[in-house]
């Protein structure tokens, strides 16, 4: 094992005692990039499932990408088909490759640097968490965002969101999330609105869009998309966000290999179209009389529901409460939409609202537990 | 199914759904070997959890079989008696001048100190115990709550023998009885003694035995993955234990040493053990005693590597001992795997590391459930922090939550930890939770930390 070798070279400043010691954690994050370490069991099982956070993270990320090669190409689709000039798809792709990779490697580069920083400066290893929400991060900005705006985003997301807390695994707010409300909040002009959907839309006089919720919340009825459109994504939207199919393909990949809290996705779907089904018996406005199905496809719901809601820290953790937060995903997804225009988008409140109040559900499961408990033992109490 | 139903139908069927039964190389064929006797035994003050010896023998004293060796400091009706007649040759201690082992050179002779057994249908509850605990035979009567050697002066409110081992490349308990059925009912019969409630028998689903036929006993039909054989799981299943109740359990080979006790008068713990694992070359039972010298029984078994790892019990829960070391006093599996200090290239990309089984369908494994594996020591991965919720349950077959009971056991909340159900586990009902675990923590060492606390603190 050549390569083996090397790196066991490498690593020698970094072992205990000598001089980079402190450094070791950023030296065996890219170690054990390469090997899967030669760690033995010390404690417990002698025997160790094949799973670990790298692995699952990995798995996260292969079911993003199908959203992102369409979000990609649907970037470009929306320039070239208002541009009215000849294109092919090479030309799609090649433009919403240059759009979307920078911002990619901005949210890597910055999300890792405070990352690597954190660990050093703490002396544990570095968690794998960040792969994912480095990726996610920018896959739910609008395509025009300025690249710093990214990197400040992904820095507040980062440190006020995950480090402050105490870092991986303790943070209350998805970080991905975290970081789009940063941006929403601070930066409105580009995040809401007709001309940041399509790319370059700013800055050429024939180029605009809206989204479809931002029509429908301004109360336009006639809508120039069928629901086909809608559910295949080739819609104005956040970058990778727009195709349902692509996010259904993701999460068949989460719910197969187990990855994923299919309990959560069932949920808020249920809960979604429930709430969408009592609004379109009300009627009262656009947003209400939007057909239930549609409101399924459209803006963000299918990919926050998939990727954000099943963020497992920041969601319910027992079996019955996430249930309960998947169906309250889903209420109050539709309930920010038809209620609050300013906001045309509710999934990402929605998810940060139900992030905050993911603790208490799970306390009344754990109580209804501890009560059963109780009882039980109330129950077998015998007179002797 | 939750408890109180599964109570309220009063099915004495019970069908485990949450588990993994891991599929492991190399287990012990059903060839009983009888080992020859050992030259030196030993008795491991760690086998008996929170017991501090105190020494009865010195070095050089003659032992017959049944004298005792030492007695427990805090009880000293507690005795613990020496299982072969020999010399005393040496009392090994560790830090702090703990004794970590005694060890007894045998004689061959197997003189045994004889005790008044031959009217042992008409003992009544005092005198069985009294024979049990002078004789040495009580260590192997367990208690839950907190997993240790019972209390003489309690009374359980039911006693749980399980007639089945559901961990990988485990004893097979039908083999491990087959020529002592007569001393296990026997065992039965006394245990039944010692307390007002049942005395329950968990058998394997579908395996009819002469444990079936046993009379005046409840028995249980228990179907289902590992854990389904944790006495544990099937306690909560059945009879769960409530806040200051107790209950005792006992394993299936130990009940046959009582009854061969109360039958001859004679303490004689005999072992018939499996030795398995991927590196074992001829995987097979040995006949032997409690306490034998390893290196014996390895050297005919055979091994095919250097690098390994010896494991008194299972490999999910067992304890790591050195080649040179002695069998444990209660295990009835010996199991070996390679040492796994491997690097893997790329090995934590979903399907390229397929040669371990796994509870997410991340590699092809799961497409072949039959398949036996060649597992070693591996951690698979770093220990990571927590992350992923949902997996613990999913091998946690009682109506207790894992996550949030470890996690309190971690802060050392009393009250918390009790209301979660403290009572009820033991670390081996989390060994599979140790197994599956993404960010590889160690769960069976927080519970039993945690149960050493409620010792303390309640007691």
């Amino acid at each position: 094992m050549n390569i083996r070798n090397i790196l066991d070279n490498l690593k020698k400043p970094f072992n205990k005692g000598e001089k980079w010691e402190k450094f070791a954690p950023a030296f065996n994050a890219f170690d054990t990039f390469l090997f899967v370490p030669n760690h033995t069991t010390k404690h417990g099982a002698h025997v160790r499932d094949a799973v670990d956070l790298k692995r699952t993270m990995i798995t996260v990320i292969i079911a993003l990408l199908p959203a992102l090669f369409y979000g990609i190409y649907n970037t470009g689709f929306q320039y070239y088909s208002q541009l009215g000039t000849e294109f092919d798809s090479i030309d799609l792709i090649l433009h919403g490759s240059l759009k979307i990779l920078p911002m990619i490697a901005v949210s890597y580069i910055v999300g890792l640097t405070i990352e690597f920083a954190f660990a050093i400066f703490r002396g544990h290893e570095i968690n794998e968490g960040y792969l994912v929400t480095g990726l996610l991060i920018p896959m739910i900005m609008p395509v025009d965002i300025p690249l710093w705006m990214v990197g400040l985003s992904v820095a507040f997301a980062v440190f006020i969101g995950k480090e402050a807390f105490g870092g991986t695994g303790m943070n209350i707010l998805n970080p991905a999330l975290t970081a789009r409300a940063f941006a929403f909040f601070a930066y409105p002009t580009y995040m809401s609105g007709n001309q940041v959907w399509v790319s370059e839309a700013s800055n050429i006089d024939g180029v605009s869009g809206e989204t479809i919720l931002g029509m429908l919340a301004s109360g336009s009825s006639s809508l120039p998309y069928e629901p086909m459109q809608m559910f295949m994504g080739s819609i104005p939207g956040s970058i990778a966000e727009t195709s349902t199919l692509m996010v259904l393909i993701g999460a068949l990949i989460l719910v197969y290999t187990g990855v994923g809290s299919w309990r959560i996705m069932v949920g808020s779907v249920i809960g979604a179209a429930i709430t969408g089904l009592l609004f379109n018996l009300w009627g009262a406005n656009e947003l209400m009389s939007f057909n239930w199905i549609n409101h399924l496809m459209v803006g963000g719901f299918a990919f926050g529901v998939v990727f954000m809601a099943t963020d497992p820290v920041s969601a319910a953790q027992t079996v019955k409460g996430k249930w309960i937060y998947g169906l309250l995903v889903g209420l109050f997804c539709i309930l920010i939409r038809v209620f609050n225009p300013a906001y045309p988008e509710g999934v990402m409140l929605a998810i940060l609202l139900m992030n905050v109040f993911a603790p208490t559900i799970d306390h009344y499961v754990v109580e209804a537990n501890i009560n059963r408990r109780i009882k039980r033992s109330l129950k077998t109490v015998k007179i002797p | 199914m939750h408890p109180i139903y599964s109570r309220l139908i009063m099915s004495k069927d019970i069908r485990i759904k949450n588990g993994l039964s891991i599929k492991i190389k190399g287990a012990a064929e059903n060839i009983v070997k009888k080992a020859v006797f050992p030259k030196s035994i030993s008795l491991n003050p760690n086998d008996f959890h929170l017991i501090t010896p105190k020494m009865v023998v010195k070095i050089g004293d003659n032992l017959k079989a049944g004298d005792v060796v030492f007695y427990s400091k805090d009880n000293q009706d507690m005795k613990f008696c020496s299982p072969v007649s020999g010399n005393v040759k040496d009392i090994v201690r560790g830090q702090k001048r703990k004794i970590t082992e005694i060890i007894i050179d045998t004689d061959l002779l197997q003189k045994s100190k004889k005790f008044k057994t031959s009217k042992f249908e008409d003992f009544k509850r005092e005198d069985i115990i009294l024979s049990l605990l002078e004789s040495g035979c009580w260590p192997f009567i367990n208690q839950r709550p907190y997993d240790i050697i019972a209390n003489p002066s309690d009374t359980p409110k039911s006693i749980f023998i399980s007639t089945f081992n559901t961990a990988p490349i485990s004893a097979d308990i039908q083999i491990v009885l087959d020529d002592q059925k007569n001393e296990f009912i026997t065992g039965i019969k006394v245990l039944k003694k010692l307390t007002n409630g049942s005395l329950n028998i968990c058998v394997e689903k579908g395996n009819q035995t002469f444990i079936n036929e046993i009379k005046d006993v409840v028995i249980h039909n228990v179907s289902g993955p590992h854990p389904a054989g944790n006495v544990g799981v099937q306690i909560h299943h059945i009879d769960p234990i409530n806040s200051g109740e107790k209950v005792w359990t006992i394993n299936p080979e130990d009940v046959a040493i009582i009854g061969r006790f109360f039958l001859t008068g004679n303490y004689t713990p005999l072992r018939t053990i499996a030795i398995s694992g991927p590196p074992v070359k001829y995987p097979q039972y040995y006949k032997t005693i409690a306490g034998s010298k390893l290196s014996e029984l390895i050297n005919d078994a055979g091994v095919n590597d250097d690098l390994l790892r010896f494991i008194n019990g299972d490999v999910l829960s067992g304890k790591t001992v050195d080649k040179d070391n002695y069998l444990g006093f209660y295990n009835n599996t010996f199991s070996v795997l390679r040492e796994g200090n491997h690097y893997n290239m790329f090995g934590w990309i979903p399907f390229i590391n397929n040669k371990v089984p796994s509870i997410y369908k991340t590699s092809f494994s799961w497409l072949f459930p039959n398949k036996k594996y060649d597992l070693d020591t591996n951690m698979n991965g770093e220990e990571r922090a927590f992350v992923v919720t949902g997996e613990m349950e999913k091998v946690f077959p009682m109506d207790i939550l894992p996550m949030q009971l470890l996690k309190e056991c971690m802060i050392g909340d009393i009250e918390k930890m009790e209301n979660l159900g403290i009572y009820e586990v033991a670390p081996e009902d989390f060994s599979l939770i140790d197994y599956s675990s993404s960010s590889k923590i160690e769960a069976q060492q927080i519970i039993r930390k945690g149960l050493d606390l409620m010792i303390l603190e309640v007691g």
